[in-house]
């Protein structure tokens, strides 16, 4: 990426980038902020500082752009939902610290699926974000404008949340490379919460070595998060000395799987074995289980994380309601989109009694089968290489009033979820008829090999 | 399985919030088919499997039972609210 230097001044960085902003946003719809003037202030900061030769941070003068559910003084966060919007955060998320100490200068914050509820990023109270690629499809979600923002090169790159494939999927659908770290990694404090099970932090950028960069940045124990792990990222070698790709043979035999995916990913394995892999194939009948079980669990975890916006403490309260508790009612109905009451709900009925042990419980119980055959493929194997989503970018509109059709697009991105583990998604070609759409490709590997895997994806593309 | 209209109430009060009529049939509808999809769960044998709940590799994250200084205070964090008064959230009569 281009960071500022005595040649390249963050000022003329900033600059560019907000000229793309520009230029793409009323197309697009990308972006829900746009923080032109502190960010040319921050630029002029950088500059001065380079100037003087005093030290300046990794990402000095680099533009980002942030997804719009993390807590950052700069702007709204809204996670594009009703409920939130109005509110000005006093706090900066611990991976926002990490990035703006760097230099890293947050230009715009973009849109998402509603609380990152969809993957599609047409559940945005401010409306979809269109493809890269093709305005007349869906930008994936549900960090479609971060996805797009880092496509059309508005930014260096774009922070994203991954609970179900929301990094990953429109990563493929855009054509560039995103992370979903170890389960842990990256703090979470300053996220605005979806499923605390499998939420994690994480980027888009344009190269593997980029992603790389920023996961030296943002990694790290954070008090203020419990679940985040001991500082492990770049720490120990992860140099592999046997090298095993394997591929899931429940995947690429799946109907549903584009005929175009299914040559990509085959053409990705000769490569591999061309540069002295051992291919193996594995079979993993327990994830055909991994949607089913996500969306009973993911659902109530949801019900979980939401029942806290009652538009008391922050943000967004619904006028003229007579009593307490017409104000929490009236501002849950105005401010929640429909797919945040579908999932709502889902959540209430799978957790409330009667319903508890035939749904939640057996989602608990089929969530550590899956757990078991990646444990027992990756004594077998060092990676899965892996579709991302079983097809290229879909229409808009195509999927948005049929929720399972949408939900069965996460069907080989959520297993990685469950299991806590990392993968990258990279760009792996394009369809051959026109629109070109991207095709995306997902290398996943055992927890905290994160790293490992973003070498490994360097000698695949 | 089929959602009564009662029980589609039921879910939304648990839920806290209303839901008009064109809301009403169009969740009972969608909860019917995402409950449909789901019980595919039922073909998959969980006898004597263990749930699991979180995939953090550790437990019990104990610190010192001391008062950590944070981000925001008092005054900015009242400040988010829409109506306040003596340094206290404004709310409508509780019943």
């Amino acid at each position: 990426m281009k960071i500022a230097n005595s040649s390249t001044s963050a000022v003329s960085l900033v600059k560019a980038a907000l000229g793309k902003i520009e230029q793409y946003n009323k197309d697009y719809n990308i972006f829900t902020f746009i923080n032109r003037d502190a960010a040319l202030k921050k630029a002029e900061e950088i500059d001065k500082k380079i100037k003087n030769g005093e030290k300046v941070g990794r990402l000095a003068g680099v533009p980002y752009a942030l997804k719009d559910n993390f807590l950052s003084k700069q702007g709204e966060t809204t996670a594009s939902a009703n409920i939130l919007t109005g509110l000005k955060s006093p706090i900066d998320a611990t991976s926002v610290k990490k990035l703006e100490d760097e230099g890293a200068i947050m230009v715009a914050r973009t849109n998402l699926d509603a609380f990152a509820h969809g993957s599609s990023t047409e559940n945005s109270f401010f409306g979809p974000t269109k493809n890269a690629f093709a305005k007349d499809r869906v930008a994936g979600g549900s960090s479609g404008g971060s996805a797009v923002a880092v496509a059309l090169d508005c930014v260096e790159f774009a922070t994203g949340t991954d609970t179900g494939g929301s990094i990953r999927q429109p990563a493929s659908f855009n054509g560039v490379f995103g992370i979903k770290p170890t389960y842990g990694t990256i703090s979470r404090y300053g996220v605005v919460a979806m499923a605390s099970s499998t939420d994690v932090v994480g980027f888009f950028a344009k190269t593997a070595s980029d992603l790389d960069l920023l996961m030296e940045v943002t990694s790290g124990l954070d008090e203020k998060d419990e679940t985040s792990l001991p500082d492990y990222y770049g720490i120990a070698d992860t140099k592999l000395e046997k090298k095993k790709l394997g591929f899931v043979k429940e995947f690429i035999e799946s109907p549903a799987l584009n005929p175009e995916l299914k040559a990509s990913l085959e053409n990705k394995l000769s490569l591999a074995k061309s540069k002295g892999y051992e291919i193996v194939e594995l079979s993993l009948p327990a994830l055909q289980y991994a949607l089913a079980t996500y969306y009973i669990i993911q659902p109530a975890e949801v019900a979980s994380n939401l029942s806290r916006y009652d538009g008391i403490r922050y943000a967004f309260r619904s006028k003229d309601s007579k009593t307490l508790g017409d104000l929490f009612s009236n501002t849950r109905s105005e401010g929640f989109m429909r797919e945040n009451k579908r999932r709502i709900m889902i959540g209430n009925f799978v957790l409330s009694s009667g319903f508890y042990d035939a749904y939640f419980l057996k989602a608990a119980k089929a969530r550590t089968l899956i757990i078991n055959e990646f444990n027992s493929a990756f004594k077998k194997v060092d990676a899965i290489l892996s579709p991302v989503a079983p097809n290229p970018a879909f229409k808009l509109g195509e999927k948005v009033n049929d929720p399972v059709s949408m939900y069965l697009e996460d069907v080989m991105s959520v297993p990685v979820n469950l299991a806590g583990l990392p993968a990258v998604a990279f760009p792996s070609g394009f369809t051959s008829s026109s629109p070109r759409l991207p095709l995306g490709l997902q290398l996943i590997g055992p927890r905290r090999s994160d790293k490992n895997l973003l070498e490994l994806v360097e000698e695949l593309i | 399985m089929n959602i009564s209209e009662k029980e589609i109430e039921h879910l939304a009060n648990l839920s806290n919030f209303t839901l008009d009529k064109k809301e009403k049939e169009v969740l009972t509808k969608d909860l019917e088919n995402i409950l449909k999809y789901v019980s595919k769960l039922d073909e998959l044998d969980t006898e004597n499997v263990e749930p699991t709940y979180q995939v953090f590799e550790m437990e019990n994250v104990w610190r010192a039972d001391e008062i950590i200084p944070q981000d925001a205070d008092r005054e900015e964090l009242l400040a988010l609210t829409k109506e306040s008064i003596d340094n206290q959230i404004k709310v409508p009569k509780v019943l």
